[in-house]
């Protein structure tokens, strides 16, 4: 087996009091794609931006590659060695973030550009071959010809597909994201996420948070159920997903059909 | 992109020109053919027309420094505090300076008494609202913006206090300062250096700022520290408000419109926007005071209303023209 592209041991996250998870270890390897299912409130993006380094874990370690992510991260120890790793870590881990506001005029073809920032140095400008890559990346989310539009005047999928495809432009091997199927009609939704069964099947490894457990089933092979009193369950979908775990989980009845031979989940 | 890095060189031939009308007029009429020779340097047979020539450089670049100052911090606070509305002003920096100078000029002190309390009131106003906007460690723009603009509005009171119990024969001169005026004319030596230092050190950060106005989260998605950026945009930012208000006192509006012109006519990436900011903020500064100084010569104008005059119908047409493109 591959060694984990990134790894968390003894993992213990809280957030305004409330405990996100105990003790918890996970190991995402490449070409393995991971979902977080979990009701509202049950610390999803929080425990993706601690094991993004976003924010430190009260304790236990997160490795990225072998290294560890909080010694890179942490400011004031050796800060010349930690910052250059960062950069370099932060190549190699992307995160597409929930929703934010643009209050300041962008083109669309900036936006995606910035996701070239970890991989230029400080006095390096974009390349014509940088702009290449991000019209590439446009054009993967189905917005070429949009380069030279303004971001507010995207619709709210079309602002997501710019979110993936300024992560397509970073080109990490691990892939951190937050609800990316947010605002996006069924045919983006299938799009996009048959877009990242593209990245697994090219070496990436994906942990994304997803509301939608058909989904899960259908392009993530293992899953992360979070509850909401800091307990975490973990797996291969096919193996732990099933109505009774679910029902617990959202506490509301979920029923399963099998359709053409696949599992498909639905409220009751 | 390419259509951006064009506004560059536009914007230096702007400056130049500003600068050598600015020169050229005022209530005596200097002719082409003797400011060449003066910068000949034949300033001797000049005699009277040369004094008054260095009289108008020394106010000329007063007024670019002070104008590329202001707009330099703005647009840096802007990207700080992740707000548009942001200006060099909004965090009570020159409220300070205000304070300080106000209470200097009460107790008749002037010269280099009056602007060295002036840059005293800004470094602690600095110092206040670094110190409570940071409380325990945390720091969120919004945080920041809120204290800033409370300890604004306090220090808007004590210069009202102020106002109050001073003598009449003072309040003239101190309303002049609180609007903006650049007949002191100092030397601008030292607002001229405190530019080109702001620019050295913010343009090396220009891609991080590019990345930072679209949030921290991608920030550190990205790699960027955010917490030290943006301590060192808050230190920067503050400091060369601090030196603007010190050379002019508070002229208002450069500082908040300059940069969204900018960014209205293309300029968003902060690498051409800093220096183009920069530009465009001293011109439209010495081009105000030129009027300032002529409309009613030989009487003087507060500059901050030639400022808000000038800027507010050629920014309200760029939105306009923005808004109808979409």
């Amino acid at each position: 087996m591959n060694p984990p592209l990134l790894e968390a041991h003894n993992l213990d996250v809280r957030i305004g009091g409330q405990q996100i998870c105990r003790d918890a270890s996970f190991e995402f390897r490449a070409g393995e794609c991971w979902g977080i299912l979990g009701l509202n409130g049950a610390g999803k993006t929080t425990l993706l931006h601690t094991l993004a380094g976003l924010r430190p874990p009260e304790s236990g370690q997160i490795c990225l590659n072998g290294n560890p992510l909080q010694h890179m991260a942490r400011r004031r120890i050796a800060r010349h060695l930690g910052h250059l790793h960062r950069g370099l870590a932060l190549a190699l881990l992307g995160l597409m973030p929930q929703d934010t506001p643009d209050p300041f005029p962008a083109s669309v073809l900036d936006t995606a550009l910035i996701g070239r920032h970890p991989h230029l140095s400080r006095w390096q400008w974009e390349s014509s071959q940088d702009i290449e890559q991000a019209q590439a990346a446009l054009k993967q989310v189905h917005l070429h010809g949009f380069e030279q539009r303004q971001v507010n005047t995207l619709s709210g999928g079309e602002r997501r597909r710019l979110a993936l495809a300024t992560l397509l432009v970073q080109a990490p091997v691990m892939l951190l994201l937050d609800e990316p199927t947010n605002h996006l009609d069924l045919h983006h939704q299938h799009q996009l996420l048959e877009l990242l069964r593209d990245q697994v099947h090219n070496g990436a490894s994906i942990l994304m948070v997803l509301h939608d457990i058909n989904h899960v089933v259908r392009y993530c092979d293992h899953v992360i159920l979070m509850y909401d009193n800091g307990t975490i369950a973990q797996g291969r979908q096919s193996e732990i997903l099933n109505a009774e775990v679910l029902t617990q989980l959202y506490r509301h009845p979920v029923m399963e059909v099998d359709l053409k031979q696949q599992r498909f989940f639905t409220s009751a | 992109m390419n259509q951006a890095r064009f506004y560059l060189p536009l914007l230096v031939v702007l400056a130049f020109c500003s600068l050598i009308l600015a020169l050229l007029s005022g209530s005596v009429v200097i002719h082409w053919s003797e400011l060449w020779k003066a910068l000949g340097g034949s300033q001797a047979d000049l005699g009277t027309q040369g004094l008054i020539l260095e009289l108008r450089l020394n106010r000329a670049l007063s007024a670019f420094a002070t104008g590329g100052l202001l707009s330099l911090a703005g647009a840096l606070m802007q990207v700080l505090v992740r707000n548009p509305l942001a200006d060099p002003y909004v965090l009570g920096i020159s409220g300070g300076a205000a304070v300080a100078a106000l209470f200097a000029m009460l107790l008749g002190l002037g010269g280099v008494w009056l602007t060295g309390s002036a840059f005293g009131g800004a470094l602690f106003a600095m110092a206040l609202v670094f110190g409570l906007a940071r409380g325990r460690g945390s720091w969120t723009p919004t945080r920041l913006l809120l204290t800033g603009v409370v300890l604004a509005a306090g220090w808007g009171a004590l210069i009202s206090f102020i106002l109050a119990i001073s003598p009449d024969s003072n309040i003239r001169g101190m309303l002049f300062w609180l609007m903006g005026d650049l007949s002191f004319a100092h030397s601008p030596i030292a607002a001229l250096l405190m530019l080109l230092l702001g620019l050295l050190v913010s343009w090396p950060l220009g891609r991080d700022l590019n990345v930072l106005i679209r949030g921290e989260l991608q920030a550190g998605a990205l790699g960027i520290d955010s917490g030290r950026v943006q301590i060192l945009l808050f230190l920067l930012a503050s400091l060369l408000t601090a030196t603007a208000v010190v050379q002019a006192g508070s002229i208002g509006f450069v500082g908040l419109v300059i940069p969204h012109i900018m960014r209205l006519i293309g300029l968003t990436d902060h690498r051409l926007l800093l220096p183009a900011a920069a530009l465009a903020g001293g011109s439209l500064l010495v081009l105000a005071d030129t009027l300032a100084r002529t409309i009613l010569a030989p009487q003087q104008l507060p500059v901050g209303i030639i400022t808000a005059l000038l800027g507010v119908p050629l920014f309200l047409y760029l939105l306009r023209r923005e808004v109808s493109s979409r």
